[in-house]
């Protein structure tokens, strides 16, 4: 081909080791003006490595960075900004104390002295609208969901206008409408010259976005592919080493009883707003009860009442028929309500803290660990460890490391080891596939629906709308802390009504949206409870009779 | 209240060291460093600006002085936490006992001595409002320069770009790398300017206020300041408020003592420790998240570019 237009990125033969681990070797990857390269692999793979050192922040053992046929030394991430390199990292680089406007312009020499504020705020809410992807330039970064920071994050790189881009995970928090439109972004900048380069372990994404593919393995390229003529079995199989399933799970046909209920509940949020406002649902044993929205509206405040973690306004979570109160997280962990939050490295897991001792953080008061009163019995902890860790297939080099070195798949297998090993009765996972790779994706997702074959109610948030039709017997939806609905039948609806749902379109509207377009009209929602049905308290009311529940509605 | 102005007064002058090391410290620790060295760092610049504007007859010289040993002190501490990685409690509680040791040694030929050292400066129309005017504009120019300082601090960390990148630096270093700014440079600058600032309270004393050098002079005000900063929330204006509570403190247990009374000077003296004591108390069982918000999350705590967090 056009031998004489130089790639815009051109790495060669990199390498980079971490404590002898080798996490990239010899790696070429090329970029050119106008194409989007994806890098596709499992956890700790090496890509996010890779980009690391192209945007200056990892120093290569090996290798060099040619950018348009120029050899490069990046000492600095300015360098490498200089060079033009844009990224919007894995873990947002964002300052969670600072407005979303002071986060944008961070750093921009381009800009006087003395920050004109107005224009700013202005000029983010132009490319903000320009984009779709929404944002509050005067919120601080620590009041927004991962969903939110994510837009930030990808603005904050637009809004920078980089010739080459670099995208690590960006979608994974995103409603499929955000998705699009991002993608309409990213076709526009390869339109333009830029060139891009794309990480997600959504294939179906991968598939939509690429122009070519490589796929890295331990840390070893294994190919570069045109991504026309490719499909998601084989890439899978090139990146695991093995055939993977995406078959959803058969929804459960018999439901327990109810095991855990909310009723009427209203919770505040960080910022002293409202926002749970007046959620009622329930959860039966034996069935995933799935919950989809945008992050931030209030199904985090949600998940924290409903396992004592965050004060409720009025309103109260039922365990098994009893009022919980404001009761402490551990009144609900002893009645067995496991929960598994989405910043595994925040409230799930201490980082500092070695395997054994974030294991045993959750029932070291307990016989056998305890010994006597004041003392934890280690040996009993690390033989526990031991097997947990051998049965949940963590990789790890021991038990006595803290885990924040291990990889984002083996820091939620070790969080799904600690939670579910003592059969939990019900278990409130959010996010809990968010950011790993297909193998370990898939294995989480076997490891809830064994849990709720086994009897146990799953809670299930999440934005991932694929996981949520493919897992939930029943599924809500949640805009700006209410209900808007929810169906006993999650198949019966598409990835598109349910982002238009989670976006805060209506229900009728988009019940109307589905006849125009000539989709096969739901039932009535209101008449067949087992479709759709709004999400206030009359309907839910009339909805739970014609269900046959059982006398008293939960949240009467 | 005629009566109260001179309470006041006195309370805004014995404030002011206090005020310039708060700065200071604010300065540095809104960068990420954690500076504890500031009773030493004070102890020096008294010294150092009294020595100086003893020697060359120039008290504006000392204080100047004063400033550049500060930043020189602040130089070695950002070296040794910053390149060295060292830990940051340790290294600034090295730098107060060498300060106050440093300052001991050298200040023995200076005691007895008194310098002119820099006078009162009234100022005109100001000065003639009632109550307020002889409390704040019948001070020295040291002191207006302080109101300066503390407004100019303000307008630098909310309103510049520069401002910008020293609240990001103390709270995420590593965004700023990754931004293209240069973390360490930013934490060496103004850990360094910060100790010069440190300094200038110290000179103040011995230069301003006492015109004289006494052994171990600054009496723990340094450690005042230490906890004024959290009692701002890391804020330079609340800094003002603050410092001159704890100078009105000060004053009032002096005034208590001349007064006569019957309770024993010792306990007077613990008086703006014990409220030291008291109002961190407070202000963290009032807004103990308010105080998390404020506070740099990156506070004494190393950057390494290829480290994870
Ligand atoms: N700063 C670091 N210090 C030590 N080890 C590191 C560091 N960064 C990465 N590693 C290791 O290098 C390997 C590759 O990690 P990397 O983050 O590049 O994987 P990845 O392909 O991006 O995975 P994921 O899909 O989970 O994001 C892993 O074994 C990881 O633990
Ligand atoms: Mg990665």
């Amino acid at each position: 081909m056009a031998a004489e237009i130089p790639p815009l990125v051109f790495m060669r033969g990199i390498t980079k080791r971490f404590l002898g681990v080798k996490a990239n070797d010899a790696i070429d990857f090329d970029v050119r003006p106008g194409e989007v390269h994806t890098l596709l692999g499992e956890n700790g793979a090496g890509k996010s490595t890779l980009m690391n050192v192209l945007c200056g922040l990892y120093k290569p053992d090996g290798g060099e960075i040619e950018i348009e046929g120029e050899l490069r030394r990046f000492r600095t991430p300015r360098d490498a900004i200089a060079a033009g390199i844009g990224m919007v990292h894995q873990h947002f680089m964002l300052v969670p104390a600072q407005t979303v406007w002071e986060n944008m312009v961070l750093g921009l020499d381009a800009l006087p002295q003395v920050l004109p504020r107005k224009d700013i705020v202005r000029r983010i809410e132009e490319i903000s609208e320009r984009y779709a992807l929404r944002v509050d330039p005067l919120a601080p970064v620590w009041q927004l969901s991962i969903g939110e920071q994510q837009r930030v994050a990808i603005l904050k790189a637009l809004y920078r206008q980089a010739r080459i881009l670099v995208l690590d995970e960006p979608t994974a928090v995103l409603i499929p409408q955000e998705i699009q439109s991002l993608f309409a972004t990213i076709r526009q900048m390869r339109g333009e010259g830029h060139g891009i380069v794309f990480i997600s372990h959504k294939l179906d994404e991968v598939l939509a976005v690429s122009d070519r593919i490589s796929i890295l393995r331990k840390g070893k390229k294994i190919g570069t592919f045109a991504a026309v003529g490719v499909t998601k079995e084989k890439l899978a199989e090139m990146m695991v080493g093995r055939q993977v399933f995406f078959n959803g799970a058969p929804p459960t046909t018999e439901r327990g009883p109810v095991f855990l209920a909310v009723r009427d509940l209203v919770v505040r949020g960080e910022r002293g707003n409202i926002a749970v406002q007046g959620v009622s649902l329930e959860l039966r044993q034996k069935e995933i009860f799935g919950l989809a929205g945008v992050a931030g509206n209030g199904q985090l405040e949600l998940c924290e009442a409903m396992v004592g973690l965050r004060g409720s306004e009025s309103g109260d979570v039922l365990v098994q028929g009893r009022e919980m109160g404001n009761a402490s997280p551990r009144a609900f962990l002893d009645r067995g309500v496991a929960y598994i939050p989405e910043d595994r490295k925040g409230t799930g897991l201490v980082p500092s803290m070695n395997i054994r001792e974030n294991v045993v953080l959750r029932k070291y008061w307990k016989k056998p660990f305890a010994r006597g009163r004041w003392f934890i019995d280690w040996e009993v902890a690390a033989g526990h460890t031991g097997r947990l860790v051998e049965r949940f297939g963590v990789i790890t080099p021991g038990l006595g490391i803290p885990i924040r070195a291990l990889s984002g798949g083996n820091l939620q297998k070790l969080m799904l080891a600690r939670e579910l090993s003592d059969n939990p009765k019900a278990i409130i996972a959010v996010q809990p596939t968010w950011g790993l790779d297909v193998g370990a994706t898939e294995y989480v997702r076997e490891r809830l629906l064994e849990q709720r074959d086994r009897g146990a109610a799953v809670f299930l948030v999440s934005e991932d709308l694929e996981e949520l039709l493919a897992l939930s017997d029943r599924l809500a939806v949640i805009h700006q802390g209410r209900i808007m609905g929810i169906t006993k039948n999650p198949r019966a609806l598409s990835e598109e009504d349910l982002g238009l749902l989670m976006a805060g379109t209506s229900l009728e509207d988009v019940l109307r949206g589905r006849e125009e377009r000539g989709d096969a009209p739901l039932p009535g929602p209101l008449r067949d409870p087992g479709t759709f049905f709004a999400g206030d308290g009359a309907a839910q009311k009339k909805a739970f009779r014609a269900e046959g529940g059982e006398g008293r509605t939960p949240w009467a | 209240m005629e009566m109260l102005v001179p309470i006041l007064a006195a309370a805004v002058r014995s404030g002011t060291p206090i005020l310039y090391a708060t700065l200071g410290e604010i300065l540095t620790e809104r960068s990420g460093i954690l500076n504890l060295g500031l009773e030493g760092l004070m102890l020096v610049g008294a010294f150092t600006g009294f020595s100086v504007a003893s020697g060359t007859g120039n008290a504006w010289l000392g204080i100047a002085a004063a400033f550049l040993s500060g930043c020189l002190l602040a130089l070695v501490h950002a070296f040794l936490c910053i390149t060295g990685r060292a830990n940051q409690v340790v290294s600034g509680l090295a730098l107060t006992m060498f300060g106050t040791g440093l300052s001991s040694l050298l200040g023995r030929g200076f005691i007895g001595e008194t310098i002119l050292g820099i006078g009162g400066m009234t100022i005109p129309l100001l000065s003639e409002i009632p109550v307020l005017g002889p409390t704040f504009f019948d001070q020295d120019p040291l002191v207006y320069l302080s109101y300066g300082l503390a407004v100019f601090l303000t307008w630098f960390l909310w309103s510049t770009r520069a401002g910008l990148a020293l609240r990001a630096v103390g709270d995420a270093p590593r965004v700023v790398d990754a931004m293209g700014l240069s973390s360490t440079r930013l934490r060496y600058l103004y850990t360094v300017i910060g100790g010069g600032i440190v300094a200038v309270g110290g000179a103040y004393m011995s230069v301003v206020y006492t015109k004289m050098w006494g052994d171990l002079m600054t009496a723990g005000r340094g450690w005042i300041a230490v906890a004024l900063v959290i009692f701002a929330i890391w804020h330079p204006l609340r800094a003002v408020g603050g410092a001159y509570l704890f100078g009105g403190v000060g004053a009032l247990q002096l005034r208590i003592q001349a007064a006569g009374t019957s309770i024993p000077a010792p306990l007077l003296l613990m008086l703006p420790y014990v409220f030291t004591i008291f109002v961190l108390f407070v202000i963290s069982v009032r807004k103990g998240k308010g105080i998390l918000l404020g506070a740099p999350a990156s506070l004494g705590q190393p950057y390494h570019r290829e480290e994870r967090d």
